[in-house]
């Protein structure tokens, strides 16, 4: 087996500040590029790379680190539970970009990337669905997988399986 | 052609999208107001399993839409997380019943990626011959859905007949009709059996004659055509926005093939035609489909000729389990296998995406690892999930009728984009 590349490499030597793309930070892992824009940034950056060719939001979706902290990540971003990522590509290029953005447990909210990529609206409310995580400015924040009613946020590391109360048991009995 | 950016406006002005809780469409009608609100599914026979729609119509005119989906979840993504890498592969074939190859290929794919492992030639062809009988069952499983569903009763046997010949092949090769788990992290589950090259093109000698066949039956036929073209139709510009992909993108007349765009397994060294649509209606993305039947079976042929001999597995011990023969012999060989079986191989930790052209489109795997034997986090980005999503905007200002068409031609299974 070759050695995998583990650690994660800026795209130029190393430099006192770490190289950013539209103000966000710019990683390579595992030769795929991947970029590191705050909350308060992601809709510009998301924006910029529209803009640059990134036509197609192809994936979102979120990750709880909950039980696994000691994650690697580029200088200057601090690890919180939730990270929300997503994919987009590039048709002429022909190439992909990743955006990965760390929520807090506290505040789980993020702008929607609706009114960029309207494709986003089905992912964004499965990452509500199974997350929790909240998206200002979505059209129809609803549960989407889960019924309706349900409590809690399946892919969430704290829910616990095995653990879940019995459907249906108020409903009366057939006879 | 040139992608723009243009869909997004275009999508926001046909406002096509039915935004309403099941709460509100409980509500008695108002008395003036002059659309209905319908439901649609979950057991309607032309959605495919269990797909509901909430439809908002004006007479038979659907207005706006609400695809309601959830009814087969089953939280694979979560179970995921408690299978080991061998043991996902059993899980994730699953999801898109039509065409399992591809699922346990993408998550492969993107565990190899974190092991960092390269393949044997002879297993990235196998891989791919696999991948493109796979292909070819679900194009003809759609080829009889679609047939069924716009009451072309004799063409959804035909379409059947030849997908369970597909299947008989694939069974042959793995052990079962479905759900295969034949492609594994580091090769195959096995080499291919004695004869499978004159099986195979036995079955590829009798495809031309047979979609010659189905093309008389459809193509020339005024209804068929009455029925699918010019409805649900779709531009380029909104199907980028809303990242629809696959049949569903190149209809619209936009060649873009994940086999030819961005080359996995060994697509580089096949040749083989993108087929696009012209006009992006229900014709093109059935069109497309039979045409690309065509495109499998030409890549098949030379996965015949061009079948590279060597091993069909990495010789790697961590992620291969010794050979039978070896296990009566060797003690160790006992113990590996017994290891690899019971708790699996520990992957570096990291992440990884990986994608491939599945017969609905781009299907992608995204796999956290922590560093140990279960992946920390896996997700699947289903093309039938994401494609559903055009639905709406395609069924927007047509019949009631011809909804059933246009579901038909998404082409979406349920098991999928539930998970």
């Amino acid at each position: 087996m070759t050695d995998p590349e583990v650690e994660i490499t800026p795209d130029e030597e190393p430099a006192p500040a770490p190289e950013t793309l539209h103000g966000a930070v710019v990683a390579t892992i595992r030769g795929e590029r991947v970029l590191f824009p705050t909350r308060e940034q992601v809709v510009d950056v998301v924006r910029a790379l529209r803009d640059d060719g990134f036509l197609m939001c192809v994936d979102v979706t979120g990750v709880d680190y909950l039980t696994n902290p000691h994650r690697v990540l580029p200088e200057g971003i601090e690890p919180e539970r939730f990270e929300v990522v997503a994919n987009f590509i590039s048709h002429t290029a022909r190439e992909r970009v990743r955006v990965r953005v760390q929520v807090p447990e506290s505040d789980p909210v993020l702008p929607s990337l609706f009114e960029l990529h309207p494709g986003t609206e089905a992912l964004e409310r499965e990452v509500f669905d199974m997350f929790g995580i909240r998206f200002e400015g979505h059209p129809d924040l609803t549960r989407i997988l889960m019924p309706e009613d349900w409590h809690g946020h399946p892919l969430r590391k704290d829910y616990a399986v095995g653990q879940i109360p019995v459907q249906f048991k108020d409903a009366p009995a057939a006879r | 052609m040139e992608p723009r950016a243009g869909g997004v406006e275009a999508l926001r002005e046909m406002g096509s999208v039915l935004r309403m809780s099941e709460a509100e469409a409980a509500l008695p009608a108002v008395e003036e107001s002059e659309t209905t609100i319908m439901n649609m599914g979950p057991q309607h026979p032309s959605t495919h399993g269990v797909l509901r729609l909430m439809l908002e119509l004006d007479g038979e005119t659907v207005l706006r839409t609400k695809p309601v989906i959830g009814y087969l979840h089953t939280g694979m993504e979560k179970t995921g997380e408690n299978l080991t890498y061998l043991q996902g592969g059993t899980n994730v074939t699953r999801m898109d019943y039509a065409s399992p190859i591809f699922n346990e290929l993408v998550f492969c794919l993107a565990t190899e990626k974190l092991l960092g492992i390269e393949l044997p030639p002879r297993a990235t062809w196998i891989r791919m011959l696999m991948a493109e009988l796979n292909r070819l069952t679900s194009h003809f499983l759609f080829l009889a859905t679609n047939g069924m569903d716009l009451g072309s009763t004799s063409m959804m046997i035909y379409g059947w007949r030849e997908r369970e010949e597909g299947l008989r092949l694939l069974e042959s090769i793995t052990g079962l009709r479905m759900n295969h788990n034949f492609i594994r992290v580091g090769g195959t589950a096995a080499d291919l059996p004695d004869g499978w090259q004159e099986r195979l093109t036995a079955y590829l000698d009798s495809i031309p004659q047979r979609l010659d066949e189905y093309e008389d039956l459809m193509n020339n036929q005024p209804i068929w055509r009455d029925r699918l073209q010019g409805l649900g139709v779709m531009g380029a510009d909104e199907a980028i926005a809303l990242g629809a992909t696959g049949p569903i993108l190149r209809a619209t007349g936009y060649a873009w093939d994940l086999r030819r765009d961005m080359p996995y397994l060994a697509y580089d060294d096949v040749d083989f035609d993108v087929i696009v649509g012209s006009y992006g209606d229900s014709y093109d993305r059935y069109a497309i489909r039979l045409n690309e039947v065509r495109e499998s079976s030409k890549i098949l042929r030379q996965c015949i000729e061009h079948m590279p001999e060597g091993d069909y597995r990495v010789q790697d011990k961590k992620v291969t389990p010794p050979p039978r023969a070896r296990i009566d012999e060797s003690m160790e060989a006992l113990i590996h296998h017994f290891k690899i079986f019971t708790e699996g191989f520990k992957v570096p930790e990291g992440e990884a995406y990986a994608a491939i052209e599945s017969p609905r489109g781009e299907l992608g795997c995204y796999i956290v690892s922590d560093g140990s034997a279960t992946p920390y986090r896996m997700h699947i980005r289903g093309p039938s999930f994401v494609n559903l999503q055009t639905l709406p905007h395609m069924m927007h200002g047509g019949l009631i009728a011809d909804g059933v068409a246009i579901i038909s031609s998404v082409d979406p299974i349920m098991g999928e984009v539930d998970r």
